[in-house]
Order: C-alpha cells, then structure tokens, then sequence
C-alpha cells in the first residue's frame, strides 16, 4: 500500500510499453510495465519525462487509470492540440518504446477499500482517469461501498472506458454512472444538454446524512464550481477531495 | 504558465525531498490559519518553480524551485504540519 507513506524517496525509472489502444478520437491508453513498481492505489499518478534528442526535456503528471496492480501501469492520455508531450504520449509511442517515469505519486486524491464511506465521483472530461481507476479498483475490492460517478463530457464519442462503464453499471450492485453531455448528446437524449448545475446534483448527489466522501476530477474551472456547488448542497469541504489538471510546468 | 493547479501536482517534486508523500499531510497556514492537505492547495507555476497559495486567502504557503543539482524550499506560509505515517509496529522503539 503506497497511501500513507512509502519509505524512500522516489526516483526516475524506464518503464516499457507494453501496448497501446485508442480510447477514442482524442485520447490513447498506454500500458506500461516497470521494474520493481511497488503497486498504486487507485488516484494516484506518475510523472513522466521525455527527453528530445538534442537534450530538451519536459515532464508531465498523468493521472494512473488501472487499479492497483504488481506490475502494470496504465496511462490515458488525451491529445492536447497545443501540448508539446501529449501529442508525442498520444500520437507516436508505439508498444516497445521505453519512457521515464516516477511513481506512484500522491496521497490525497487516493480511493482504498479500508474506507467504507459511499463515495460520489464527479469527473470532467479526461478527469475521468483517476476515477476510472478508482472505479475499477472497486470492482476487484473486497468490501464494495456504493459508488456512483458523475462524468460530464461534451460530446458522446468523446467518452473514455465506454463499453467498460457500461458494463459496470449495475445500481443494485451499488456502482452507478451517470452522464451529462455539455454540447451535444446521443439521439433520443432527454436530460438537459448543459454543464453541471446546482439542480443536477441535488438530484444526482447522495443524501449528506450519509457521509459520502466526493472526489472532483478536472479542469479548474469544472472542480470549482463541481466543489462549490457540493458545498452548498451541505456536503463538508473536509469530505470533498479534489484534483485539477492542467498542462504543468515544464523544465528538468 | 499561470493556469491554476492544485498540490497534487507537486507531489512528485516533493516527493524528491521528502520520505514521505506530503500531500496527505494537513498544514495551517500562516496568513489565516485554515488547515488543509497540501494536495488542496492553490498551485501555479512560472518559469522558474512552483508556488503554491491558500485555497482560501491566497496566501503564499510554498514555493519550490528546482535547477539540475539543487532545490530551494521556502516553507513561509506554513505554521505547522500534520503528516500520515505508517502505523508502528508496537515493539517497535520509540524517541
């Protein structure tokens, strides 16, 4: 278990793709094995350093989107048309290439089945990633308290793990998904084509009196206002765990 | 780059400094005395390292820069800092 704390700093290793799938028009999941990987716990994520071949290098956080596992480490990576390594991660790695990584990183955006609070995800866009992970983790857990995930996107084909999603939504077996297209939704769609608004997770969201424990996934922008909003409805901001991302700093 | 982010995203360089992941870690801030975990903090970038501010007064609570054989950690904002550990085996010593 990495959550508390693992002993010893990090350091870069090589990790191997081991192969590549599409998920969807804009983004690709990579899976990679690296040596000596000490397991994840679902939200965390590793950082990633490429280097050109005249020495300029950048690194990036992604977010980690298997459950936690011995060896493998999967990464789903949108396509970021101004990014200057996304296109690289999502366009031309192929299966044998090698890449640096450092992980598993982070302590606070985790999900681990030793908390058996219900749990609401709300993700937008690509922050589906961790949640997904926590998803999955979920659904190889022992104790499985009621989770169900809110994933706002923009379009229909823009939704990563759709197939899976699908055949994981089973509300009497306590996972439930819910999307909420924000500019255009499949024929016959009859809820609202909008963002998040107060009326959706008022409707949507747990009941407080139950202590769900909420993890809010995306842009900055869509984590604010997700955030306040849950606040408003009386959900405590000590119960609310949120991760925004973004293009991060660059440089060694 | 000005976007903001959050501490999350400053674990790994904190995770070349520190033993252990503190992120999780809770800490007061000085400017207004709010306590959150490092991974909620306020988090942008410029070009020379991160700074990262109070979610809720914008206070500055770290800043970090790092060149290719050094890091420099100014920890002005932060009263004091509540950090996770492993749970202690009871035979183990102690002080």
């Amino acid at each position: 278990m990495a959550r508390t704390a693992v002993l010893g700093r990090l350091r870069w290793q090589v990790a191997t793709v081991t192969d590549v799938r599409d998920e969807g028009p804009i983004a690709r999941t990579l899976g990679l094995t690296v040596p000596d990987w000490p397991g994840h716990d679902a939200g965390q994520h590793v950082d990633l350093r490429v280097t050109a071949p005249d020495g300029y290098s950048a690194q990036r956080s992604y977010s980690i989107a298997n459950a936690p596992d011995d060896s493998r480490v999967e990464l789903t990576i949108e396509r970021l048309s101004d990014g200057e390594v996304s296109p690289y991660l999502a366009d031309v790695v192929q299966a044998g290439d090698m890449l640096e990584v450092r992980g598993p990183i982070g302590g606070w955006f985790v999900w681990t089945e030793d908390v058996p609070a219900p749990v609401m995800l709300l993700g937008g866009g690509s922050g589906i990633v961790p949640l997904m992970a926590m998803v999955r983790a979920r659904s190889k857990a022992s104790i499985r308290p009621p989770f169900q995930l809110l994933y706002s996107v923009r379009t229909p084909d823009l939704v990563f793990f759709r197939d899976e999603l699908a055949a994981l939504h089973a509300p009497d077996d306590g996972f439930d998904v819910t999307f909420r297209y924000t500019r255009s939704a499949p024929p016959g769609w009859s809820e609202p084509v909008a963002r998040i608004d107060r009326a959706l997770l008022q409707r949507w969201g747990m009941p407080t009196a139950d202590h769900p424990l909420a993890y809010v996934c995306g842009p900055t922008g869509f984590v604010e206002t997700t955030a306040n909003l849950l606040v408003d409805l009386g959900h405590p901001p000590e119960r609310i765990r949120t991760e925004r991302f973004g293009p991060t700093g660059g440089g060694p | 780059m000005t976007q903001m982010l959050d501490g999350n995203t400053a674990a790994g360089a904190l995770s070349e400094i520190f033993a252990v992941d503190v992120t999780a870690a809770h800490g007061r801030c000085v400017t207004c005395g709010a306590v959150d975990a490092l991974g909620e903090v306020h988090l942008y970038f410029d070009a020379h390292g991160m700074i990262a501010r109070c979610p809720h007064c914008e206070g500055v609570v770290f800043r970090l820069v790092r060149s290719h054989d050094r890091a420099w950690l100014d920890l002005r904002g932060m009263v004091s800092l509540e950090i996770p550990m492993p749970i202690e085996s009871p035979e183990s010593p102690r002080g």
